[in-house]
């Protein structure tokens, strides 16, 4: 017999401690791996965030949205209308783009949630298309179209333009109330960015929300509409709101995200709502396993990390590389593996992704977890048990 | 009047190319119950056999002669082996790529239909939809790249055959003027060869023994299963036939539209819309749909309509797919009771 | 009193009539079993009492209130618990969260957004759903996951779940369907002693008439849709137009 056990209080605090803390010294540990650039520990903690929340949709109730880039773009255009018009405060920013997102979430999710499995996968990216071509070329004179919506000089902003305007006209940078967040401090070689800061404050309370609604009566309704929507609906549940609940969530923390998204660059623009960026996200919370805390952010982590690497990566450093292999079969070597580094690093996402599908469906967490019981022997004793209840029946 | 005869012209055209894909998709679909997102991959590995005939065709060797250039350099004159070999034939061959590039096509892509089904598909039969989902997605992403990383990301040009080249006078057809309604050829032609296509799948369907053992599984799976008709290597063939079908698709569509590798996610999202709107499993659906999704896209692509409605064009087929989903969800032609919910 | 009426419903599939002008009277506190040859329309019943269906015309009226065009989960808040006949239950949760679901449904409702508080903290809930599951025999495998059990445990859980709730109404679809001999007298165990200590009004429709006749205070029978008796099981035992129909199927097999 399979046992299975949440984690209680205790553990969930002191994951979340070290959690809080691994987070915090990114800029540390991510030198060691050659990560600690502040634009790539940004990225981290932004699609951390995207991938967390697709996750309480996604990983809860398994209904599997192929349209939240939509949201993610909904939230960066917020964002920059926000300083456009308000000023270059993030908070107001990224309070307008959860709401604004939120609002787009629950109308496409009440029309979505009608219909379940493919159908909603289909009816997800229907609309996410639609947001798409809308962003690019019908509302240009919201969006911009093709070139993307920045914050320019005579924006009115009226809560910080006067003071500003004379100081920085033509690419004013955000700033949480005087302290500019594109501003970094380096020490000893390593960076801290004031906008890395503000974004993983932002990543913790994200998660910690994350965690409480997994291990709330809320969240267990989530995982049992996943798991048997028809006893529920017989056991007096009303299925319907708490997956709308869900979706409005994850679409929330997907504008948030968004408006992260636009810290560092004031910048919003249609491609980031293409659906290639839906399956992104897809990828990060299977890669990382799906209905798991810590899974979605691991995978958000890798597959950044690995974009960075990867594809940057050319026969240089191939060759540097492989150095140990000899000479000859060296370059044979070096030019097959060059098809997966670089602009073909996409290709090496795409099998890592089969592969996981194929033969780790719960995600790298699981693989661990599987390491785990087969290190510490319990794997052998569960079969044993196994075997005897088995026997027993 | 003119504007109008053009739309439906274009609409033919685009139908085409929804309707043979999705057929594919939902032939899938409806035999295999396995929703395949790599399906738009198929119709761009089509469409590059297209590529790599025509660069098998005009593959040069030297002919021993040399040239010499304005500046006085000597470089060795080359020509087509087929013009070599052929001669004036050879040149045609040349011309004539895309269509040739079926005799290419078909037997790549039954061989690539088959492959995928016995290696990766297969064993998704049993899983959750969204793995399915997931996997051939998988695979998408894989194959597209694949063909970035041989033929790089740039389009490729490769143009129809000049006798279908060039524009065709509706006009004059009809008895009008001349040089009023024009359309380019090819388009035709492609309109054309897509309601071949169809009506030989129909055929092979209703009057072949393959076929209706086919039609019966589609709408019982089960049952067919349970007839001891051995099901999996039909399901294979059948995997291989959608993968033809999509990948006829594409070659014959190069002329339209050059490919890149990216032009199959292009074409996914719009396919699936068809077989949604058209319902799931269904295959007059899926024709009927890609045809009229088709058409719709083209009239709202006309100024008068853009006028009262900007940008409806873009986003015309999303709106009909949620409308048709949330008030017939099995679709237009969709049976009662499959994949309502 | 009657806690369940059931005044002249009828149902139509295309040509066949499922439901022919149906009447049933379920008393408070009773155990009421619905018996029948296949196909009487049994299973049709069942289902216009949970809003699977509706009927076309009657009315199905529970303490007071109609039933009909109204979602399973409102007749469930009501106070309608199910059983199915293969077990539904939520097979990746652990049995605890198994009971402690429809406990939750019971004390919030058809909706809340209840997500902060934690689930291991509930002390009301776990305590409550602990008892459940005491009392059903399920205790010492609370951290198991649901998919790991035996058929027979799978169904006491499903009844666990059911319980958890404090229904007022119990329906009961085949309760001992593919069941060993022991582990339907276990089951007829159960649900008497449940009947005991609770009060539960409960609905069984059955083939067993083993089952039948261990619980039932009084039994409808079906067949082609119509209730040709409902009596008290000595009565029906006797009854010479329930012969007719139970062998009338058995002479057309």
């Amino acid at each position: 017999m399979k046992i299975l056990t949440n984690p209680s209080a205790g553990v969930d605090t002191t994951m979340m401690l070290v959690f809080v803390v691994a987070v915090l010294t990114m800029p540390f540990w991510l030198t060691l791996i050659g990560a600690g650039y502040p634009d790539l520990m940004q990225k981290f903690v932004i699609f951390g965030l995207f991938a967390t929340g697709f996750n309480i949709l996604f990983g809860l109730t398994g209904y599997l949205s192929f349209g939240h880039a939509a949201f993610l773009g909904i939230g960066s255009y917020t964002a920059v209308w926000s300083f456009k018009l308000l000023g270059m405060n993030p908070i107001p920013a990224a309070i307008f783009a959860v709401a604004v997102s939120g609002v787009f979430a629950l109308v496409i999710g009440f029309i979505s949630l009608r219909r379940s499995g493919i159908y909603f996968s289909i009816l997800t990216l229907a609309f996410a298309q639609m947001c798409y071509a809308l962003a690019y070329s019908v509302l240009t004179p919201i969006t911009n179209g093709e070139t993307g919506l920045r914050v320019i000089g005579d924006d009115p902003r009226i809560l910080d333009g006067i003071i500003t305007s004379g100081v920085n006209p033509s690419t004013p940078t955000v700033n949480l109330f005087g302290l500019d967040l594109t501003q970094t401090w380096v020490w000893n070689g390593y960076y801290f960015n004031a906008g890395f800061y503000f974004c993983a404050i932002i990543l913790i309370i994200g998660s910690y929300i994350a965690m409480r609604i997994f291990r709330s009566p809320f969240g267990l309704m989530l995982k049992a509409v996943k798991t048997n929507q028809n006893r529920l609906n017989y056991t007096g549940v009303n299925t319907k709101p708490y997956t709308l609940a869900a979706f409005v969530i994850s679409g929330m923390y997907a504008g948030l995200a968004g408006a992260l998204l636009c810290i560092t660059d004031p910048l919003a623009g249609a491609e980031r709502m293409q659906w290639t960026a839906s399956g992104e996200v897809v990828l990060m919370v299977i890669l990382g396993g799906m209905g798991t805390l810590m899974g979605p952010m691991l995978g958000a982590g890798i597959i950044k990390f690995a974009e960075q690497k990867f594809s940057t990566w050319g026969k240089t450093e191939l060759h540097e590389f492989f150095a140990f292999i000899p000479d000859g079969i060296r370059d044979t070597v070096v030019s097959v593996a060059s098809l997966f580094v670089g602009s073909g690093w996409h290709l090496t996402l795409g099998l890592v992704f089969m592969l996981i599908v194929i033969y780790l469906p719960g995600g790298i967490v699981e693989g661990g977890r599987r390491i785990l019981m087969w290190a510490s022997g319990s794997n052998r004793r569960n079969r044993k048990l196994q075997a005897a209840a088995q026997a027993a029946e | 009047m003119d504007a109008i005869i053009l739309q439906i012209l274009n609409g033919l055209e685009k139908g085409g190319a929804y309707a043979l894909i999705a057929l594919g998709l939902t032939l899938i679909f409806g035999t295999l119950g396995v929703v395949n997102f790599a399906h738009g991959a198929l119709f761009m590995l089509g469409a590059f056999c297209a590529v790599v005939m025509r660069a098998l065709l005009t593959m040069e060797v030297a002919t021993g002669e040399v040239e010499s250039t304005a500046w006085g350099t000597e470089i060795a004159v080359t020509t087509p082996y087929v013009t070599n070999l052929f001669g004036d034939f050879g040149n045609t061959m040349i011309d004539w790529a895309v269509p040739l590039s079926i005799l290419l096509t078909v037997p790549v892509m039954l061989f690539v239909g088959w492959a995928m089904e016995r290696g990766l598909i297969r064993h998704f039969y049993k899983r959750p939809h969204a793995e399915q989902i997931l996997v051939t997605f998988g695979l998408a992403i894989v194959l597209a790249e694949l063909v970035k990383a041989v033929f790089g990301a740039n389009p490729i040009p490769v143009p129809e055959p000049a006798a279908l080249g060039g524009m065709m006078d509706f006009g004059a057809l009809f008895g009008s003027e001349p040089d009023k309604i024009t359309y380019p050829m090819w388009r035709f032609v492609y309109f054309l060869f897509s309601a071949t296509i169809i009506i030989i799948v129909f055929m092979f369907l209703k009057f072949t023994t393959f076929g209706m053992v086919v039609r019966a599984g589609m709408e019982d799976r089960e049952t067919v299963g349970l007839l001891g008709i051995d099901i999996g290597k039909k399901f294979t063939f059948m995997f291989a036939v959608s993968a033809a079908i999509a990948g006829l698709a594409g070659a014959m569509y190069t002329p339209i539209i050059s490919p890149n590798y990216n032009i199959g996610m292009e074409f996914l999202v719009l396919s699936f819309v068809v077989v949604v709107v058209g319902g799931m499993g269904s295959l007059g659906g899926a024709v009927a749909a890609g045809f009229m999704l088709g058409l719709l896209q083209s009239f709202a692509a006309m100024n008068e309509v853009k006028e009262i409605l900007p940008g409806i064009d873009q986003i015309i087929i999303y709106l009909v797919a949620i409308i048709v989903l949330l008030v017939r969800p099995r679709g237009l032609m969709g049976r009662k009771g499959v994949m309502e919910t | 009193m009657a806690i369940l009426e059931v005044r002249n419903v009828n149902k139509r599939f295309g040509g066949l009539q499922a439901l022919n002008d149906v009447n049933l009277s379920v008393e408070q506190g009773s155990v009421h079993a619905i018996i029948g040859p296949n196909g009487a329309g049994k299973s049709t019943l069942l289902n216009c009492f949970v809003g699977r269906l509706t009927p076309d015309t009657g009315s199905v009226m529970f303490n007071g209130k109609s039933l009909l065009g109204i979602m399973p989960h409102e007749i469930n808040q009501a106070g309608v618990s199910r059983v199915f006949q293969t077990p539904e239950i939520f097979t990746d949760l652990s049995i605890l969260d198994n009971v402690m679901i429809p406990t939750f449904a019971h004390r919030d409702g058809a909706f809340k957004v209840n997500w902060w508080p934690r689930v291991d903290r509930e002390a009301g809930t776990q305590d409550h759903a602990m008892s459940v599951l005491e009392e059903i025999g399920l205790a010492d495998k609370k951290d198991v996951i649901a998919s790991s059990l035996s058929r027979g445990d799978k169904r006491r859980l499903e009844m666990a779940m059911c319980l958890a709730q404090d229904p007022k109404l119990l329906l009961l679809d085949e309760p001992t369907a593919g069941m060993s001999r022991a582990d339907t007298n276990a089951t007829i165990e159960l649900l008497q002693r449940i009947g005991k200590s609770r009060g539960i009004t409960k609905i069984i429709i059955e083939h067993d008439m083993h089952v039948v006749f261990s619980l039932a205070d009084k039994i409808a029978v079906l067949a082609q849709g119509t209730v040709i008796a409902e009596d008290l099981p000595e009565n029906i035992k006797t009854d010479p137009r329930v012969k007719e129909a139970y062998l009338g199927e058995e002479a057309e097999a």
